[in-house]
Parts: C-alpha cells; sequence; structure tokens
C-alpha cells in the first residue's frame, strides 16, 4: 500500500480473528466467532487517528483553522497524540488540557509531537480536563477547541471509515462491540449499521475506575458526551480494572495480539455476548475495537505480576 | 432477598460512610424505595421527576440498567446493583 503522506495513511485496518478466544462450532452445528479490529495499526497507534484527523479536515473546510492557529482540546491521551502528530505536520500549535493522573508515556509522546499540556486536576477525571479547557477556551477566545465530545467530525469518521471497513470484511457481522470515551466510534459505527445492516447489535463497554476518579462532586455535575444517544447502542456494560487486565492477557497469551487496558474491557464486553449467544444456541460473529496497542501502558504495571497486584497498581488511575 | 448496592462517594454520607449496603426489592424502583426508606434522603438523590437523573449510572451485574428496562429491571437475589457518577473517556 502507497500513500502521499503519512496523513493519508489513517484507517484501512485489518480485522482479525482469535481462533483460541472465539467459541468457535458448537454442537448444535452454529458457530460464535470474534473478531479484532487492529485500530493500533494507524500512524500514531491509536483509532483516535481517525476522528483526529477528520475534525481537523473539518475545521480547516469550515474556515476556523488556518495556518499557525493554536489547537485546544481536552483528552485523556490518544486524540491529544494523534492531533499533536498531525498538527505537526500541519503546522498548527496544540495544546492539551491532561488529567494528571494518566500514564507518563503519554505525556512525553505528546511532548515529542510538540505539543503543550496544561494538566488538570486528578480527582474527576476527564470531566475535569473538559471543565478546565473551556474555561482556557474562555481566556483565548482566538484558540480553536475541536471539542471531541461534541464535535460530529469525531462520529463521522466511524461512520464514514469504520464502519464500512468492517462490514466490508465481515458481512456476516452480528455485533459491534467497542469502548465508550467520546462515544464517538460507538455512534458513527451505529449510525453507519442502522443504515446498512440494521440487525447488527451495537455494545458498549465502558471503563469503572478507582474512586478517586469519580471525585467527590455533586451528582448533578456529571458528563455526559453531546455526541451520545442512548437510541444508537443495544447494550451498555461496566468493566473494572481486574476483568480489563485479566482479558487483555488472555489476548497475548492466546492470540498474540499486545493491546492496551481499554481494550481488555472491549474483549471482555464481547467475550461476553460470545457467551450469550452460545447459550441462546445461535450463530454470531462479534467484531470489537482494539483501540491501541499496550506500548503506553507498560508503566502502569498491569502487564506483569498476579492480577490481585495489577487491579492495585491501577487504582486511580485513568487505564483507558 | 439481598441485593448487594455499591454507594460511590458522595452519597455516603447517607450511609454512615458504608461503601456498600444491602436493600431489597423486585425491581430497580422498588430497591430505590427500599434503599430511601433505610437511608432517608438518597432516593431524591438518584430520581429525578420519577426517572433516573441524567448523570447518575445505575449497574446491575454490571449492565447499565438503561438499557435493560431502566427502573423497571428485574432484580434477583445476589444481584450486585453498582450507582456511578457519569464520567467522561477519551
Amino acid at each position: 500500500m502507497r500513500f502521499d503522506n503519512l496523513l493519508a495513511s489513517v484507517g484501512g485496518t485489518p480485522l482479525i480473528g482469535l481462533p483460541r478466544l472465539s467459541p468457535g462450532a458448537q454442537p448444535n452445528g452454529t458457530e460464535v466467532r470474534i473478531w479484532a479490529k487492529l485500530e493500533d495499526r494507524n500512524p500514531t497507534g491509536s483509532i483516535k487517528d481517525r476522528p483526529a484527523m477528520r475534525m481537523i479536515e473539518q475545521a480547516e473546510q469550515d474556515g476556523l483553522l488556518r495556518p499557525g492557529c493554536t489547537i485546544l482540546e481536552p483528552t485523556s491521551g490518544n486524540t491529544g497524540i494523534s492531533l499533536a502528530m498531525a498538527a505537526k505536520l500541519k503546522g498548527y500549535r496544540l495544546v492539551c488540557v491532561m488529567p494528571e493522573n494518566t500514564s507518563e508515556e503519554r505525556r512525553l509522546l505528546l511532548r515529542m509531537w510538540g505539543a503543550e499540556i496544561v494538566s488538570s486536576p486528578a480527582a474527576g477525571g476527564s470531566n475535569e480536563a473538559v471543565r478546565v479547557a473551556k474555561k482556557v477556551a474562555e481566556e483565548h477566545p482566538d484558540w480553536v477547541m475541536l471539542y471531541q465530545y461534541g464535535n460530529a467530525a469525531n462520529a463521522l469518521a466511524h461512520e464514514e471509515g469504520t464502519g464500512p471497513e468492517i462490514l466490508a470484511d465481515l458481512p456476516e457481522i452480528t455485533h459491534f462491540v467497542a469502548g465508550l470515551g467520546t462515544t464517538g466510534t460507538l455512534m458513527g459505527v451505529s449510525r453507519f449499521f442502522r443504515g446498512a445492516k440494521p440487525e447488527v447489535r451495537i455494545v458498549a463497554a465502558e471503563p469503572r475506575y478507582g474512586e478517586l476518579v469519580y471525585g467527590l462532586r455533586n451528582l448533578d455535575e456529571g458528563f455526559v458526551p453531546e455526541l451520545y444517544d442512548a437510541s444508537l447502542i443495544d447494550s451498555r456494560f461496566s468493566v473494572g480494572p481486574r476483568d480489563a487486565v485479566r482479558r487483555v492477557r488472555e489476548l497475548l497469551e492466546l492470540e498474540g495480539i499486545f493491546a492496551g487496558i481499554s481494550t481488555g474491557a472491549i474483549l471482555h464486553a464481547a467475550m461476553g455476548q460470545a457467551a450469550k449467544a452460545v447459550k441462546a444456541g445461535e450463530s454470531a460473529d462479534i467484531a470489537f475495537v482494539v483501540a491501541d496497542a499496550g506500548w503506553k501502558y507498560l508503566s502502569t504495571g498491569a502487564y506483569e505480576g498476579t492480577i490481585d497486584e495489577a487491579e492495585d497498581r491501577l487504582e486511580g488511575q485513568l487505564w483507558a | 432477598m439481598a441485593i448487594e448496592v455499591r454507594i460511590p462517594t458522595i452519597l455516603r454520607t447517607y450511609t454512615n460512610g458504608e461503601k456498600a449496603v444491602n436493600a431489597e426489592g423486585a425491581t430497580l424502583s422498588a430497591l430505590i424505595a427500599d434503599l430511601e426508606a433505610n437511608h432517608p434522603g438518597i432516593g431524591d438523590r438518584l430520581l429525578d421527576d420519577g426517572d433516573l437523573r441524567r448523570f447518575v449510572n445505575v449497574y446491575v451485574n454490571d449492565e447499565d440498567v438503561r438499557f435493560i428496562g431502566g427502573l423497571e429491571a428485574a432484580l434477583n437475589d445476589g444481584d450486585q446493583v453498582v450507582v456511578l457518577p457519569a464520567v467522561a473517556g477519551g
């Protein structure tokens, strides 16, 4: 495959079968298979390259972004890293607002691509990063906040890219499982399938962090991304660090895929759907998203020692 | 019938600081009524105008209740209910 430049190579990621983790052929003649969409094969190593490029292109088309502009974005890491790469190639300055309890690797990568980082308090996680970014945006009205949580181009990247790619590779798909953060992946892919193959079940896996992340805030100050439309989702699961770590290790051990911790949470939900299909005696082809690889999370300690130790180390960290 | 309900930090003022309490109910609605009877005030923090508050997420055995019947979601002995504030990702 040949591309004019790195930015043009976003997407077109492989869909990989998991013969050892899939329940496979059943005695009643049905078959349940699980497929991994390897989004770590994007230029900066995560699925966020898709929405980041799409949001920048849209802002350029709309005349919001011009050479020399400053982009501002609240991000727990991957979106920031994608934006930083694109900003460097396109000549923009990038300021990321990031919770202080995110992994050191993410900060190193952001700085490497030339982004400036404003830290937001650990308590409250990404909610707090969003709040701080909105305040910074008020102080700098000339900066352009792409705002992944409410930017339609985020979901559109998946409606036009991720969804069609999966259907082309797996016409027999029955379930799509992805992580719920900005909700962009699920909203976009769901909109695509609701049109192209409405019987595909859309399943969300939401990371459940330690108590510190949920903060001491009033329940009225919670956050639901503006992009979120509950009618586009069929089930939604909360997955804690223990199940996420267990699954991410199984993925490595049994299928050789080295994924980030959030992918463990997504796989856990996918395996749940697979077990349900087996119990119901139905065939299923379940595609799930490998959001990124494990490199950025090595320092979290998720990949070594016992599951108990890994779970303890992840307490208080934004691991997804 | 005992169902374990995990309480978020912000609501522990109603449960004497307890992280988890036992409650009863065949539906989420009945469970919240039982919680309110034993921990007065907590119901109002979970419900608004007869529905779950927008920024409150409730999970039964890790599944979001909004996709399994909402307040009418059926509960069984031994289920675990988790209450969490909505947070951002990304």
